[in-house]
């Protein structure tokens, strides 16, 4: 891994750096270190930021453009003729000259012009990183001598450290507000793509979701239907059944845990609902899949209903199953938050236990179980893979839970997997869908907050 | 400094009446936590009408003996208690007794105000819903009126009904906690050092409903201030490493005490 070395070596240099500062910082302190402003380290972790901080920097932008530069040259020193003028097969070539270039023998079938390029490729990365090598170390030094020529008693290094590392900071919430805005602009223009195939108002209000798109012109169905109502209900529908689930167990796990469990039955519940969070979607899915839904089914057809084989019951079930967890965490976090002092005084009333819970204890954490509500929300929202395994990929316009159902994210996988062309209104409606499910689920927490909000400023 | 005015006199025996009915009555009570024994066979009587100040130095019980009353300590993990209490002749600790119509005869304020997060009406409401006090809404509204109005807090938060009860400020808190403790009716009222996080004006507010609400109720209260003790109760209970050093009228037990320990409590050279 060159990466981490590099990561090592600047860390190295940053403490040489502080070492050197510190050093210098005593030296001009005099034998009174009363004159310096700031305790010698401070000095030190001045020049060991200046110098380390640039070349991190330097050495993120170099990792990210990199690769690109040393693919193209590689690609331009081919024979002529070899580099195909498709993009996919070009991708697909540098690929095979990758993994060429990394392999421990080289196979005796393998093209002699690939063998060639991929040694090129090896000694330019030996070049690349050669080069990497020497601009970090330059321009740690450049940083590390520049700081320490500023040092002098009168130098203010404590808050001039204080300074630097909040604007790490706010760099560091930076970069995750703009990886969020590239996201949502990356969704945004491929929407827009989609929006030019299908009209807008045909994905919002469609009733009919089938978006089998023809290869040829001549085939049926080659239109293809991209409403977008029937996956949202369908979405709706199983996080409805979810919550229902969820909450009052949740809920009601919370609660023994917080007021009722002694502390030798509150250490093993615990863990074990921790357990439960941890299980994987999939061992949820197929459970889901091979254990509930036949038994609805067979629940169902022995009070003669008609149960389908893939139901949106069982997926929502099992799925306020594995958000329960989330649910009883948060909840059981706050209500513990709720101070003693005000049972005791609901206590000290005459109120029995679990009147203090449902009328002091529960409203005085709500703005808490409310939080962990939407977290289990926009979970169930999000989830793919049980709806995918029980719940089937009909989109049918329901609401009845004994039917199947599809939900957005599935919809969205289904839509994307397999080789696909990034330009048939097929793929495009993913983007669409993502578009219109981050919207739901921003109006959600900003919904929520607002609630959350309100009523804080009403009771502390 | 006009609220100094509004101080009470000292407080006269005579005026209760030494011969008043006891309410409380502790017989050879020992309190252990775990192993730790925090009372040592204290035997006290609580007169009805009356104030009854318990003081003596930190960590000496008081607290615990308080919560004995109504039962309290029966929520803390490993506390014992023995001997006998009983509340107008009725065994406290009797296995048959139920707890929470013990505590709905038995009010408690804490040390600290500690309002529910509700309006200060539900507040007050919350016991009488609980015990089901009210027929209807209005008998509702009438039981909050008069429980703030006893209080003396209707006039502050008349037109606050509906604010939340941690809106207001701590003495008005406290207050509040009283007039909650009022609604449910009862028969004795402990207060947990009531004033201990209040300025003096709100404190002496504190002080004159006590002695106000004294008419109807029995009084017990914890308190560090001697002065407090002073001028609110009319009986005094001195307490010291767990034991019941002498209890007696309150003019009495701060002039002439007979306990050496007492004495030196009171003069300040220890506690
Ligand atoms: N929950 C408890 N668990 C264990 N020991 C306790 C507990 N509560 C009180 N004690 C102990 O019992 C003794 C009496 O405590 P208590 O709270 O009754 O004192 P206090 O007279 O009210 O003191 P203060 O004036 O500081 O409030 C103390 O030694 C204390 O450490
Ligand atoms: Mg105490």
């Amino acid at each position: 891994m060159p990466n981490v070395t590099f990561l090592v070596a600047t860390l190295l240099l940053a403490t040489v750096a502080f070492v050197i500062g510190r050093r210098r910082a005593v030296e001009v302190g005099g034998p009174r270190r009363r004159d310096l402003h700031s305790l010698p380290s401070y000095y030190g972790l001045y020049v060991a930021l200046w110098c380390g901080i640039p070349a991190l920097a330097v050495g993120a932008l170099w990792m990210m453009f990199e690769p690109g530069i040393v693919d193209s040259l590689v690609l331009d020193a081919l024979p002529a003729g070899m580099v195909p003028a498709d993009p996919h097969q070009v991708s697909f070539l540098q690929t095979a000259i990758r993994r060429l270039a990394n392999a421990a023998v080289i196979p005796s079938d393998a093209d002699p012009a690939l063998i060639a390029a991929a040694a090129h490729y090896n000694s330019l990365q030996q070049t690349a990183s050669l080069a990497l090598a020497a601009v970090l170390l330059a321009v740690g030094i450049v940083g590390l001598v520049w700081a320490r020529s500023h040092i002098s008693p009168a130098m203010r290094a404590r808050n001039r450290v204080e300074k630097l590392i909040m604007i790490a900071l706010f760099v560091c919430s930076c970069l995750s507000v703009l990886t969020t805005i590239a996201i949502v602009l990356s969704l945004i223009f491929e929407s827009i793509r989609f929006f030019q195939a299908v009209p807008i108002t045909d994905f919002l209000f469609g009733l009919e979701w089938s978006p089998q798109t023809a290869m040829r012109a001549d085939q049926v169905g080659s239109s293809g239907a991209f409403g977008a109502v029937p996956l949202f209900l369908g979405t709706a529908l199983i996080t409805a059944i979810s919550i229902v689930v969820a909450v009052p167990i949740g809920l009601f796990v919370a609660i023994y845990l917080a007021d009722y469990a002694s502390p030798r039955a509150r250490a093993v519940v615990k863990p074990l609902l921790e357990i439960l969070a941890g299980i994987p979607t999939v061992v949820f899915g197929f459970f889901a899949a091979l254990t509930v839904a036949p038994f609805l089914r067979g629940l169902g057809g022995s009070i003669g209903l008609d149960v389908a084989s893939e139901s949106a019951l069982a997926a929502g079930v099992v799925m306020g199953i594995m958000i329960v967890p989330f649910v009883s965490s948060l909840s059981d976090d706050v209500m513990n938050a709720v101070p003693q002092s005000l049972r005791d005084g609901s206590a000290a009333l005459g109120a029995t236990k679990s009147e203090t819970i449902r009328q002091v204890v529960v409203p005085a954490a709500l703005p808490g179980i409310v939080g962990g509500v939407l977290l289990a929300v926009s979970r169930a929202i999000g989830e793919t893979m049980i709806v995918v395994m029980a719940a089937g990929l009909a989109a049918n316009l329901t609401v009845n839970p004994l039917e199947a159902v599809t939900t957005v994210t599935v919809q969205i996988a289904t839509l994307l997997v397999g080789d696909q062309e990034f330009d048939s209104p097929k793929t495009l409606a993913a983007f669409a869908l993502g578009l219109l499910l981050f919207c739901v689920t921003l109006v959600l927490n900003l919904v929520a907050l607002h609630v959350v909000r309100k009523y804080r400023e009403k009771y502390d | 400094m006009a609220a100094i005015e509004t101080l009470v006199p000292p407080a006269k025996v005579a005026a209760a009446g030494a011969g008043s009915p006891v309410t409380v009555e502790a017989r050879d009570v020992n309190v252990y936590y775990g192993e730790k024994q925090a009372l040592k066979q204290v035997d006290l009587d609580v007169r009805r009408h009356e104030v009854t100040a318990l003081i003596g130095p930190s960590g000496c019980g008081k607290s615990t003996f308080l919560r004995c009353i109504n039962r309290m300590n029966d929520v803390i993990e490993g506390c014992r208690v023995t001997g006998r209490i009983s509340l107008d002749g009725e065994d406290i600790y009797d296995s048959d007794l139920d707890v929470v119509a013990l505590r709905a005869r038995v009010g408690m304020v804490f040390q600290k105000p500690n309002p529910f997060p509700k309006s200060v009406y539900d507040n007050v409401a919350y016991g009488p819903r609980i015990h089901g006090m009210a027929a209807n809404r209005g008998e509702l509204d009438e039981i909050v009126a008069n429980s703030l109005e006893r209080a003396g807090l209707l006039k502050e938060v008349r037109d606050r009904l509906n604010d939340p009860g941690t809106g207001l400020s701590g003495g008005q808190q406290q207050r509040l906690c009283i007039a909650r403790a009022i609604a449910v009716n009862p028969e004795v009222i402990l207060m947990d050092e009531p004033c201990s996080a209040l300025d003096p004006i709100a404190t002496a507010r504190i002080e004159e409903l006590i002695d106000e609400i004294r008419a109807n109720y029995t009084i017990v209260i914890v308190t560090h201030s001697m002065q407090q003790a002073a001028r609110v109760s009319q009986r005094t209970a001195f307490f010291h490493l767990g034991e019941l050093v002498e209890a007696g009228d309150t003019p009495e037990i701060f002039t002439s005490p007979r306990d050496r320990r007492t004495h030196g409590y009171i003069t300040g050279r220890f506690g």
